[in-house]
């Protein structure tokens, strides 16, 4: 089972004992990390800024390796030769090139021909909302509008599996709204396997079938919690209670469900 | 700002016309009112017989033809080897640090340090100007190149990277070279300058063009054919800065 080829094969992504180091193993960033993604789901990692999530996406998509640990990736998430889909905490566009062109980053390479290329680029474009802006600069876009192009970036390889960093982070509550809609839209259309990083519990709470807490130094899993049946309404009962155990994880205070704080029956 | 891009964009050459004109204006007068003798100076108005007989007799042609060739030969070739190496020792850890040394001791010799050299190798002609200018021009470029590599934005690997371009192919084509760009840019454009000066100082020593030209007429105190080919570098100058910032400005248009 640790030698990740056992993986079963609905698990997407599977880190086994994960820990990453930036000083060859005197300062522990992650230490201890078991998590295991599994085809269709719908995963936040949820955390305090700073804790390692953008490391723990990164380490989850080979683009570091650790420094200890294992990572599989199962072969469907990167199938022919197509990446997953990555959407950057800020954006990172390429500046020189058209938001088009940015779109098109994953298709080139891929074999497809010029027209197709343009054609897939501007409909993620739409999906987003930006086809208006396709010939236009990156420095010409608000930076919401050149997040929402990091999200159309990686939608267009549609990849099996899309990992998020906190795209939406930097948006306004409405249009954040918005796009979580979206987002869930073509979740549910796609069925990819999406992982997502927020440090929002109600984004989390609202997007994902999971939740995974990160916190601590070095962080680790603090908790891996379902969440109920869609759609999702905030003011449940069960919804708050959620609220309160994630952030009791975050805080690094111990579970209140576990320590019986609540009635079995309330939760 | 941008509303007034437009405008500006007449509004600045005009003004710099209108500073020209203001400075053979004043210089033409200065001499006609005996400020300053036309023995010292010539007059502006007084170069005119004398650039007509340097464009009958063909030697104005031929000087400006002769220069061109050395310019060309020895930006072209100054540049492209600088940037390279530039790029190169910027993109390679290894290979910077072991040309560190190296750099260190070639980098503070002038070009015009090589003429005694750029005559025993090349001779007194094309080859030994070409080679005086372009090694002005290389070390421009090799700091521009250099720099512009180590100033990259990192992240953009790592974007490259997730979107299928992490090869070294990837990273050259999608990264270095266009984040780049810009700087090679700036580098040509100091070294289209720079070049210019060293075909002066090439020239001076007898390789035929408006440097020799040049040293002739100063030998002859004829200064009127001094100012003449003075002027005809500063026009060429300003040709070949207009020329590039064209090319340039459509390659960098997304710099605004
Ligand atoms: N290259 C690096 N070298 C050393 N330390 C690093 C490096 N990159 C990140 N870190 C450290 O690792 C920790 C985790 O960083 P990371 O970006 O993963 O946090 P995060 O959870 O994504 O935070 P945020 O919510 O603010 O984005 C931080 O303390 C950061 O200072
Ligand atoms: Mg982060």
């Amino acid at each position: 089972m640790s030698n990740g080829e056992g993986a079963a094969p609905d698990v997407m992504v599977r880190l086994h004992d994960v820990g990453l180091s930036h000083d060859g193993g005197r300062n522990f960033i992650l230490r201890g990390v078991d998590l295991e993604i599994r085809r269709g789901e719908f995963v936040a990692v949820l955390g305090p800024s700073g804790a390692g999530k953008s490391t723990l996406l990164r380490i989850a998509m080979k683009l570091i390796a650790p420094t200890e640990g294992e990572v599989t990736l199962a072969p469907a998430a990167t199938a022919q030769g197509r990446p997953a889909g990555l959407v950057f905490q800020d954006a990172k566009l390429m500046p020189w090139r058209t938001v088009q062109r940015n779109v098109e980053l994953g298709l080139e390479g891929l074999g497809l021909g010029r027209a197709e290329r343009h054609a897939r680029a501007l409909d993620a474009l739409r999906l987003v909302g930006l086809a208006e802006q396709a010939g236009r600069w990156p420095r010409q876009l608000s930076g919401g509008q050149r997040q929402r192009v990091g999200v159309a970036r990686a939608l267009t390889v549609e990849p099996a599996l899309l990992l998020m960093d906190e795209p939406f982070g930097a948006l306004d509550a409405i249009t954040r709204a918005g796009l979580q809609e979206e987002l869930l839209r073509i979740w549910a259309q796609t069925r990819k396997t999406v992982l997502f990083v927020t440090h929002d519990i109600d984004e989390a709470m609202i997007l994902a079938d999971r939740i995974i807490v990160l916190a601590g130094h070095p962080a680790s899993v603090r908790g891996d919690l379902a969440v109920g049946p869609r759609p999702r309404d905030r003011g449940a009962p069960a919804m708050q209670i959620l609220a309160e155990r994630l952030r009791a994880l975050i805080a690094g205070d111990p579970d209140p469900a576990e320590a019986g704080y609540w009635r079995a029956s309330e939760i | 700002m941008r509303m007034g891009a437009s405008r500006r964009s007449l509004y600045r050459p005009l003004l710099g016309a209108v500073g020209l004109v203001a400075m053979f204006g004043l210089w033409e007068a200065s001499v006609r009112v005996g400020l300053v003798p036309s023995g010292l100076l010539p007059a502006p108005s007084a170069l005119v017989p004398a650039w007509l007989d340097e464009v009958r007799g063909g030697f104005w042609q031929g000087a400006i033809r002769d220069s061109m060739t050395h310019y060309l030969l020895g930006l072209v070739i100054g540049s492209v080897l600088g940037g390279l190496a530039g790029l190169l020792c910027g993109a390679v850890p290894v290979l910077d640090a072991l040309l560190s040394g190296v750099v260190r001791v070639l980098r503070p010799i002038p070009g015009l340090a090589w003429v005694p050299f750029a005559i025993l190798w090349f001779g007194l002609d094309t080859a030994g100007a070409t080679f005086v200018i372009a090694i002005s021009v290389f070390w421009i470029n090799f700091y521009a190149a250099h720099g512009a590599v180590q100033s990259i934005d990192r992240d953009l690997f790592e974007v490259a990277a997730a979107f299928g371009h992490g090869g070294f192919g990837g990273r050259l084509f999608k990264v270095v070279l266009p984040a780049a760009m810009p700087g090679l840019m700036s580098g040509l454009r100091t070294g289209l300058g720079q070049a210019w000066m060293s075909v002066v100082a090439a020239e001076l020593f007898g390789v035929p063009g408006i440097g020799a030209r040049m040293m002739q007429a100063s030998s002859l105190l004829a200064t009127d054919l001094v100012v003449i080919y003075m002027l005809t570098m500063a026009l060429l100058y300003a040709l070949t800065d207009m020329a590039f910032m064209l090319v340039r400005n459509r390659i960098l248009g997304w710099q605004g």
